[in-house]
């Protein structure tokens, strides 16, 4: 009764203009504004907000009140102790449910703060394993985990590539590490072997001691898990060395970015994997892509349709449990059943998105096409 | 074999390129006594710019040739470093140059910070794709080594600059008045050099190499972003300290010394330590370096030539 | 607590009591006003006071053995790390915190010896590189030591900290006092460290006049000449180093309790750098002035964080300087203008111990 009350008030204070019989419901998303992957972060901060607006035009009812929703946007840099006080600004703020993070490595340490706080938080983008499997009741993600990519890659890389030998890369990241071991693992299972294990940094620009390296061994398949501010030069440098094998990323480097820093290195042989269907093949994908282009004057880059349905995922459990408290909507969002964007959002118990899809592209004609 | 050349060639580049660096740092320091830390940042200014002016052109002239639009964007970059050398010197180093020992070092440090968030401002924090002009396509293998035109140009290039640099310092009378400065001020001074002149020239000089190393750097990676110029600046000290600091021969063995280092390093670390440190371990192999050298010895590979300070 | 007395503009000087009131009271009810803006302040203050103890602790090596340490934040790692260690699901171990601040900031001594005893020989310019290699490797084995075998998680971080448990009062739960009121953890923690801050600063001005003090005083006004009268400086030199290292290795494992989560990305180069901002700005060599050069900039950067994003997007409709490129401009900018203008910082060191200074004591001026 005494949160309701504080609740209110803070709401009160907030800078919204309250209508008299209108409430306001501060929604937290959070992701690198400012860095390496900004590009990929204002993506996701787009596509929650399109949610919100198109949520607040419709116009949604809770608890007999009119309410409107309000998008709190925060930057964490890609840094994980960014991450953590921008999640208690945000817990601070008194936000009822949390759009974020982008980075396993931000959204992990942070969804300790949202679980101390009672606040879920659905993340579109994190994919490390470990998120959903800390035992927080309150945390989601809209995308399939790097299990589930891993495994994809491993056997897209033995199966369909018909790699018997592979080199794996990764750049110390949370994310990258984390899908790295998990593609070693399915490569392992499907009978590939892996013939070298290097790595690097996320922000390093020369690799050519490691690819060196790896071209002694000379692997039929190269998979590196990072972002594609590295894939791209790192592509680069394995052409200027003449290294053919198949070069392989994960979601971090499936972005139109990563093919304009490859420049000319880029072909056919390049393939990346993104967890969901391709944005076309979408139930919701192209008029997502069109309406998005139409409000925000760019491109889709990767996980604004995931960002999408997980605010749309936390505003209709509120609508169901027709409550704005995350004690009171928690298990409506837990048993979330609806058809976004992406697809059929429905979580399994651990939090993982229950048809976790994972998508094979391969580079055609200037673009990541879906395999 | 083949790995070992190879590792061999890549080290070449790199430390082609750090020895044009270390060679700014070493000249500031035989001079003045001062570690520019800024010296890194002016090799990202210079790539930025050339980055900058290559936009440009390609916007204005799409016609124009490569060559002609990298010669034009050496011509823009080299420039504006040397009047960012200058700058630096003159506003901030010149003011200080009695004052106590730590105060130009902090300042320096500020500076390199400084022009960090400038080229943050202004290109964003992104990574810039470099249009690398010169072609990265490899030449025919020999005995198994790959070899990029950009990295003949890299390595040729800057053996002809350095070699030039010996020239000017030791056979004319521009050398000879910077060596005397290096040596003593005050002697100098009386000598009739204008120290004051000799001093900001040698900023001039380095911001000037800094600028084409920047080019070469970014050409080589086909990226560039604020960023690029901090640690190759911090390993370009360390390969000056490594040849010995004060003396340009020194900066140029320590540099190409450090590149082979660290490519080897990275190559072959798994196989020294059976598998408990790897190639994340690559960034600091300069400071160890830089550590052993200090403390077995100091004075470096070819000995140090810094000025007597009365 | 007089020298931070006479450090307070106007009030210092003329009335010293008045001013030492004026700081208890400010210290003490800072927070109160800080949450009339948001609980989020709180917070602010709660690390700006952990930056005051770096700054503290970087002073000692910098201002008072005039050592120039680019890497000192590798010794907050230590002490963060050990907490992690030894207070966490990581390993499974979870010793009380008055066991582990103790080894935290033992640790972290042994590391500066350990980087002391090599490098003290060496010219200061040297010296700043070496330490900031040091820095350097410190976090890359932070960050790779998870392979082959699993030390630090890597990049990942250790999670879960324990919070800090003060005979058995848990800091990090809200204290309840009736059913209707209670304080918010952050008060806790902010009090508790204010604590430890004033226990520093009694320590640090103790060791300022005793023996080792005045030797570090002559060492650094002529260090021939203090090695001319038998001062051993190598050991002096040693001692600013671990004590220093001390005093980050706590900040350290205060830092690890109070956020609950370590990772190798919070001790980068960056912070080193920022820590000796905060010394170079606020006046190297004295008390006063790290707290100050702390304070003001740990929260003027938070400050602007909150304002300027608004007011660009009002005044220019768009974001030209993001918060994260505002706190490297401020950085930047108040270490070159105050390096150029003040050299000795907002707040200079007094010659303590200089004749002059003795005689204007005493009432015999000059």
């Amino acid at each position: 009764m005494k949160r309701s009350v504080v609740a209110l008030a803070v709401m009160g204070l907030g800078l919204s203009l309250a209508h008299a019989q209108e409430t306001v419901v501060r929604l937290g998303s959070v992701a690198p504004l400012t860095g390496t992957i900004s590009h990929l972060g204002k993506d996701n901060e787009n596509g929650a907000r399109l949610a919100i607006e198109d949520a607040n035009a419709k116009g949604v009812t809770i608890d007999g009140k009119k309410v409107r929703f309000e998008l709190l946007g925060e930057d964490d840099q890609a840094d994980p102790r960014t991450g953590t006080t921008v999640a208690q600004r945000l817990v601070d703020a008194d936000v009822k449910g949390v759009v974020g993070h982008l980075n396993s490595g931000t959204t992990i340490p942070a969804s300790r703060i949202y679980n101390q706080a009672g606040v879920p938080m659905v993340s579109p983008s994190a994919t490390n394993p470990t998120l959903t499997r800390q035992g927080y009741p309150g945390v989601f993600r809209t995308i399939a985990n790097d299990v589930q990519q891993g495994g994809m890659l491993g056997k897209f890389i033995v199966g369909s590539l018909g790699a018997k030998t592979v080199a794996i890369i990764d750049d110390r990241t949370a994310y990258g590490q984390g899908l790295a071991d998990e593609t070693e693992k399915a490569v392992k299972a499907a009978g590939g072997k892996v013939v070298a294990r290097e790595f690097t940094t996320d922000k390093a620009t020369d690799f050519n001691a490691i690819l060196t390296k790896i071209r002694g061994v000379k692997p039929d398949a190269i998979f590196f898990g990072g972002m594609d501010a590295q894939a791209g030069p790192m592509l680069r440098q394995l052409k200027q060395l003449g290294i053919e094998a198949k070069f392989v990323t994960g979601d971090g480097g499936c972005s139109p970015e990563m093919i304009k820093l490859a420049g000319d290195a880029i072909n056919a042989t390049t393939y990346c994997s993104m967890p969901g269907l391709a944005i076309d093949k979408m139930p919701g994908g192209p008029e997502f892509r069109t309406r998005y282009k139409a409000r925000f004057n760019t491109d889709v880059q990767i996980y604004s349709p995931y960002a999408y349905d997980a605010a749309t995922a936390i505003i209709r459990a509120m609508q169901a449990a027709d409550s704005a408290e995350p004690s009171k909507y928690l298990p409506a969002l837990k048993k979330s059943n609806f058809q976004g964007v992406i697809g059929t959002v429905a979580f399994d118990d651990k939090g993982d998105i229950k048809e976790g899809a994972v998508t094979m592209y391969q580079y055609r004609n200037g673009a990541w096409s879906p395999m | 074999m083949e790995i070992f050349l190879q590792q061999l060639v890549n080290g070449l580049v790199v430390g082609s390129v750090y020895a044009l660096v270390a060679l700014g740092y070493t000249m500031v320091y035989g001079i003045l006594g001062l570690i520019n830390f800024a010296h890194g940042d002016l090799v990202m200014v210079g790539a930025m710019t050339a980055l900058q002016t290559m936009l440009f052109l390609m916007g204005a002239a799409p016609g124009m040739s490569p060559l002609t639009m990298l010669t034009l964007s050496l011509a823009v970059a080299i420039p504006v470093c040397m009047m960012l050398g200058y700058t630096m010197e003159r506003l901030a180093y010149r003011r200080l140059r009695n004052a106590p020992r730590l105060a130009p070092l902090i300042t320096a440090i500020g500076m390199s910070f400084l022009l960090q968030t400038i080229a943050m401002i202004l290109w964003g924090r992104n990574y810039h794709t470099f249009p690398q002009l010169v072609s990265t396509a490899p030449l025919q293998p020999v005995a198994g080594v790959f070899v990029t035109p950009i990295q003949v140009t890299i390595v040729v290039g800057s053996a002809l600059i350095m070699a030039a640099l010996i020239v000017l310092v030791t056979k004319t009378r521009l050398g000879r008045a910077m060596r005397a400065t290096a040596e003593n001020h005050r002697v100098a001074a009386l000598m009739g050099v204008d120290t004051n002149l000799i001093i900001a020239l040698t900023f001039v000089i380095g911001a000037a190499l800094a600028a084409v190393a920047g080019v070469m750097y970014a050409s080589n990676y086909g990226i560039a972003h604020y960023g690029m110029g901090f640690m190759p600046g911090l390993k370009a000290f360390t390969a000056a300290v490594l040849g010995g600091i004060g003396n340009l021969g020194g900066a140029m063995l320590g540099g190409i010394v450090l590149g082979l280092v660290e490519s080897f390093g990275a190559g072959y670390i798994e196989h020294m330590t059976f598998g408990l440190l790897n190639s994340s371990y690559q960034d600091i192999f300069a400071f160890i370096i830089l550590g052993l050298v200090l403390i077995f010895r100091p004075t470096g590979l070819l000995g140090e030539r810094v000025s007597d300070r009365a | 607590m007089n020298e931070l007395a006479s450090a307070v503009p106007w009030l210092g000087r003329r009335n010293p009591q008045a001013a030492r009131w004026l700081i208890v009271i400010v210290a003490i009810a800072a927070p109160l006003v800080a949450v009339l803006f948001g609980r989020t302040w709180v917070r602010v203050l709660d690390f700006a006071l952990l930056y005051v103890m770096l700054a503290l602790g970087l002073n000692l090596v910098v201002g008072f053995a005039g050592l120039l340490d680019l890497g000192y934040i590798a010794f907050y790692a230590v002490g963060a790390y050990t907490a992690a260690f030894l207070a966490s699901p990581h390993f499974g171990v979870h010793l009380p915190f008055w066991i582990v601040l103790p080894v935290a900031a033992g640790f972290a001594a042994l590391a500066g010896i350990m980087l002391g005893f090599p490098v003290l020989r060496l010219r200061g310019d040297y010296l700043a590189i070496v330490t900031l290699g040091f820095g350097e490797i410190v976090r890359i084995f932070l960050n790779n030591l998870n392979y082959p075998v699993n030390i630090t998680n890597g990049p990942q971080g250790i999670n879960a900290l324990d919070p800090l448990v003060l005979f058995g009062w848990d800091l990090s739960r809200n204290l309840e006092i009736t059913e209707n009121l209670s304080i918010n953890s952050l008060f806790l923690y902010y009090y508790f460290f204010l604590a430890c801050v004033a226990g520093s600063i009694v320590f640090i001005q103790r060791l300022q006049v005793s023996r080792v003090g005045r030797a570090w005083a002559a060492m650094r006004d002529d260090e021939l000449a203090a090695k001319a009268i038998g001062i051993n400086t190598r050991n002096l030199k040693l001692l600013a180093f671990s004590l220093g290292a001390t005093f980050g290795g706590v900040a350290g494992g205060l830092f690890g309790a109070f956020q609950g989560f370590v990772s190798p990305e919070s001790f980068s180069l960056m912070e080193s750098i920022a820590v000796l901002t905060m010394v170079v700005f606020g006046g190297m060599g004295n008390v006063a002035g790290a707290i100050v050069g702390a304070l003001i900039l740990s929260a003027l950067p938070e400050i602007l964080r909150h304002l300027a994003v608004p007011l660009q997007q009002t005044l220019f409709g768009t974001v030209l300087l993001d918060p994260e490129v505002l706190r490297m401009l401020l950085l930047s900018l108040a270490m070159i203008l105050m390096m150029l203008l003040k050299p000795a910082g907002l707040i200079p060191a007094h010659a303590r111990y200089s004749h002059v200074e003795h005689l204007k004591r005493h009432g015999v001026s000059r």
